[in-house]
């Protein structure tokens, strides 16, 4: 009850005032993957299995802090015949802004970070990030960031109607992509836990690649 | 000490290398232009080690044969994506890491320091390059332990940075 209090409050907080409701949003992502390798971590790894199962989906737990746009586009310079999402979270995202660069330098076309912002750590318990905190003073703008470091297509949304209309047209933008939504926190669901043992789901998913 | 920069680039395309992922310092960056063969060799460059380690296991889990090289002080920067990476994944990547001041008498750097306690203490199997007539030994130790499935590191003897 006290975390999900603290959480609520920092939602208060946050100067986003329009979000979409998480699931909803990473939903919206489900009917459009198709083949595309799919990169997951921390909330997005939690809740994009409930609502698909795929070969070729990595549920990144445990994970390095703020490597998995970096493991997504190690998987895109691998297969670079393939699209490959990494649905990462605001938090992760922090931890490592210069990947922003490192994708736009590697040269990979076939790479879209996708960013679920919730201006908080939602696992740890509802904690502010530092941009949350700095929006008090500025605006933080991921959007702002991808498109400074040079990503070809960069896209954020605050609305899930306004995102489920573009999704499909966006995620089909040339080049590499960073897309942002701004989205609610999960409420008392935060807990995070791997979907299975990683030996078994890391060999399954190598078997899904090779034979791409 | 320098290593001539064809001889490291044919080692590693010897060694069936795809890519080197890099970020590195002085010594290592005199190999750039050898290193950089697209299509034969490709060069990845990264903004901070952490990252080296994770790009080289998507490339890894993607079917190529990448390398991390990175400085000694970039090796402890990156502790953590080395240790979910090799350990929570079980990756066998392999790694040339600078090591620095390891060829300066009575050298006092902590890089230098505590480079090898670090190595050990990860359990991490690694070899010393201590010059140019080593690259081959080094060679030898990657393919076996590759053959074992195993990570390796292997640290190349420096001067100052």
């Amino acid at each position: 009850m006290i975390l999900e209090t603290v959480m609520l409050e920092n939602m208060m907080n946050s100067a986003t005032t329009s979000r979409m409701p998480f699931v909803e949003a990473l939903g919206v992502l489900v009917p459009l993957r198709e083949d595309r390798i799919v990169v997951t971590t921390m909330g997005a790894a939690r809740e994009w299995p409930k609502l698909s199962r795929h070969p070729l989906d990595f549920h990144y737990i445990p994970s390095a802090m703020g490597q998995a746009p970096a493991l997504g586009l190690g998987l895109a310079l691998a297969k670079p015949a393939r699209e490959v999402w990494v649905l990462n979270g605001d938090g992760g995202m922090l931890m490592n802004l210069g990947c922003l660069v490192t994708i736009v330098a590697s040269g990979a076309k076939n790479i879209t970070l996708i960013v679920f912002d919730n201006g908080i750590y939602e696992v740890t318990g509802g904690q502010q990030t530092p941009a949350a905190v700095a929006e008090r003073h500025a605006s933080i703008d991921f959007a702002g960031f991808a498109r400074a470091a040079g990503f070809a297509s960069v896209h954020g949304f605050d609305r899930l109607g306004e995102w489920q209309r573009q999704a499909a047209e966006v995620l089909r933008s040339p080049g590499s992509r960073f897309i942002v939504l701004a989205v609610e926190p999960v409420g008392d669901d935060y807990h995070l836990e791997a979907p299975g043992p990683m030996a078994g789901r890391l060999a399954a998913f190598q078997t899904a690649l090779r034979q791409l | 000490m320098d290593y001539p920069a064809e001889q490291v680039a044919e080692t590693l395309i010897d060694l069936g290398i795809t890519h080197v992922v890099w970020l590195p310092d002085s010594a290592m960056g005199l190999w750039e232009h050898a290193l950089d063969r697209p299509g034969v060799l490709e060069l990845v460059h990264v903004c901070r080690e952490g990252e080296a380690w994770a790009i080289a296991a998507g490339l890894h889990l993607g079917g190529c044969r990448p390398l991390v090289m990175i400085q000694n002080t970039g090796l402890f920067e990156s502790g953590d994506a080395l240790r979910n990476l090799l350990f929570d994944l079980k990756l066998p990547l392999m790694a040339l890491v600078g090591y620095r001041s390891y060829l300066v008498p009575d050298s006092t750097d902590s890089a230098r320091r505590f480079t090898e306690p670090i190595l050990d203490a990860w359990g991490l199997d690694y070899t010393i390059v201590r010059s140019p007539d080593e690259l081959g030994q080094m060679a030898d130790h990657f393919r076996a332990c590759r053959d074992a499935g195993r990570p390796v590191v292997a640290l190349v003897a420096e001067g100052r940075m």
